[in-house]
């Protein structure tokens, strides 16, 4: 237990690694994930071609396999990147493609007559989809997108495995330095819950503010 | 849903003249920005002799995937070994969470709502450095094994929990009626039933459990990674190694998502209305409760 209490500057550093982590993984995430929704449901067949395959083999891959591959592999080809930017990257491109198939199901689940009532005034497919479709689909998604950041929480873990210092990593560091792992692993389990719980009740709330029953 | 539905959706509607030419333009353009990405990859790649022959012979050699191959059998037996530890764990936490007796449940409450809420990672770590001091010296595979059960035990008793909740009150009500005891009623009217809804959600966290197991090599588990690594640095061919790792996993996986996409649909066709497991392969059964409580 001392050990926790006399690290707890560096347990606070190490949240705040893994929240930076967290946070621009998923807006990268978010982003390109949106993206690969709209791709999927696109009139321009290469376009749908790129989603599935960007979805299919990213999601289908372990995130571990991905972030070797990266972090080894495409070394080899002059990709080189630090710790920290590798581990954005490759964990962004794995939750994209839980966002893009979540998207998809929101878009899956705006009503028909949306896009028609759309097409008949004459909107492009850009314009239905940015003006009427994406903000309907999006409010719906609100809670399945909050489990996936919370999933992103927990997946970052892996990058302490490569010498980042976020919760894990630090933790890491400190069990190898003092061979008390019960009690420090034990503290980054209660940093983790420190975040993952009120990411939680923020999505609750969110959603509550913003999500339309259907 | 979470299963690529045809990806012509309700917004192909026939298009216009003029639409056809757009997404005809559309089409050209996109062609010609994926060509330019392929090539200026293949560049990079042929730049750096990463093309060359014999980096991607070995995995065209029998001693080599049979090496691999070792790898991945290693994989399917931790995964295996662990499935059913979380499955029994599992049902154990289901069947006390929706028990009578309140002394028993929050302890399962607790269980559920912490260890999902873990890094997966943090609990093989857990598993493979905590437990020596303790007394107890798990070699490297049962540690993986029961970091992974421990997790997805607290997962899979939230779908188990969610899929018979998902249930009509009648059914248990009209077990009673006929003069079952709750564990008759459990055992032949409510759990049939409540398997074939949960079926799909099962298969899914299965598949991410097999996929999860990958993390074993972090704690040096003679898995594929490990053994890729192996021949990379020994052929001089990590890239190609991990690349043939990679691809190995996405077929697995491809069939098995295959599979439980396939449950789904047929569950969706006996028109009960599946567990919901929206973008959640990786976690947290969250939007499971909401679903649950939905419908019924």
């Amino acid at each position: 237990m001392q050990i926790v209490l006399d690290n707890l500057g560096g347990y606070g550093d190490a949240m705040v690694v893994t929240v930076e982590l967290t946070l621009l993984s998923f807006v990268a995430a978010f982003i390109i994930g949106v993206v690969m929704a709209v791709f999927r449901v696109s009139p321009v067949a290469p376009l749908r071609a790129v989603a599935t395959f960007w979805v299919e083999t990213l999601r289908n891959t372990p995130v571990i396999v991905l972030l070797f591959l990266f972090f080894f592999g495409l070394t080899k080809v002059g990709v080189r990147y630090s710790a920290f930017t590798s581990a954005v990257i490759v964990l962004s491109a794995y939750t994209s493609t839980f966002v893009a198939e979540t998207v998809s199901s929101g878009i899956n689940s705006v009503a028909k007559g949306q896009a028609e009532a759309g097409r008949a005034l004459g909107l492009t497919f850009p314009q239905l989809l940015g003006l009427i479709v994406l903000p309907q689909a999006l409010r719906t998604v609100v809670a399945p997108l909050g489990s996936v950041f919370i999933a992103l929480i927990k997946n970052s873990a892996i990058a302490g495995f490569f010498t980042v210092l976020d919760i894990f990593g630090f933790a890491e560091r400190l069990v190898n330095a003092n061979a008390q792992p019960a009690p420090i692993l034990a503290g980054a389990a209660v940093a983790y819950l420190i975040l993952s719980l009120p990411a939680g009740w923020v999505v609750g709330l969110l959603e509550r503010r913003v999500a339309i029953k259907r | 849903m979470s299963r690529l539905a045809p990806p012509t959706s309700f917004l192909g509607d026939e298009l216009g003249p003029r639409g056809r030419r757009r997404v005809a333009t559309a089409t050209v353009v996109s062609v010609v920005l994926i060509a330019a990405v392929v090539v200026v990859a293949a560049m990079r790649f042929s730049d750096n002799g990463q093309f060359r022959a014999d980096l991607w012979r070995p995995f065209t050699e029998w001693r080599f995937l049979h090496f691999l191959l070792g790898g991945f059998v290693n994989t399917l037996k931790a995964a295996a070994v662990a499935m059913v530890l979380a499955m029994a764990i599992g049902a154990v936490m289901a069947l006390t969470r929706l028990g009578d007796h309140r002394a028993v449940r929050w302890p399962a409450v607790a269980y559920v709502e912490f260890f999902r809420a873990l890094p997966l990672l943090l609990l093989i770590y857990f598993t493979f450095v905590a437990l020596p001091p303790l007394g107890l010296h798990p070699s490297v595979f049962q540690a993986l094994v029961l970091g992974l059960a421990i997790y997805n035990g607290a997962v899979l008793g939230e779908i188990f929990r969610a899929g018979i909740l998902s249930l009509d009150k009648g059914q248990g009500e009209a077990a009673a009626a006929i003069g079952l005891s709750r564990r008759q009623a459990m055992i032949t009217v409510i759990f049939p039933q409540a398997a074939r809804r949960m079926a799909p959600a099962i298969v899914s966290q299965l598949i991410t459990l097999l996929k999860d197991t990958a993390l074993g090599v972090l704690i040096g588990f003679d898995d594929a990674l490990a053994r890729a690594k192996i021949i990379g640095t020994f052929s001089n061919n990590v890239l190609q190694s991990y690349m043939f790792v990679a691809l190995c996993y996405i077929a697995v996986n491809l069939v098995l998502s295959r599979i439980s996409h396939r449950l789904e649909v047929q569950q969706r066709r006996l028109g009960a209305a599946p567990i919901d497991v929206v973008g959640i392969d990786d976690l947290a059964v969250m939007s499971i409760q909401a679903s649950a409580g939905a419908d019924g």
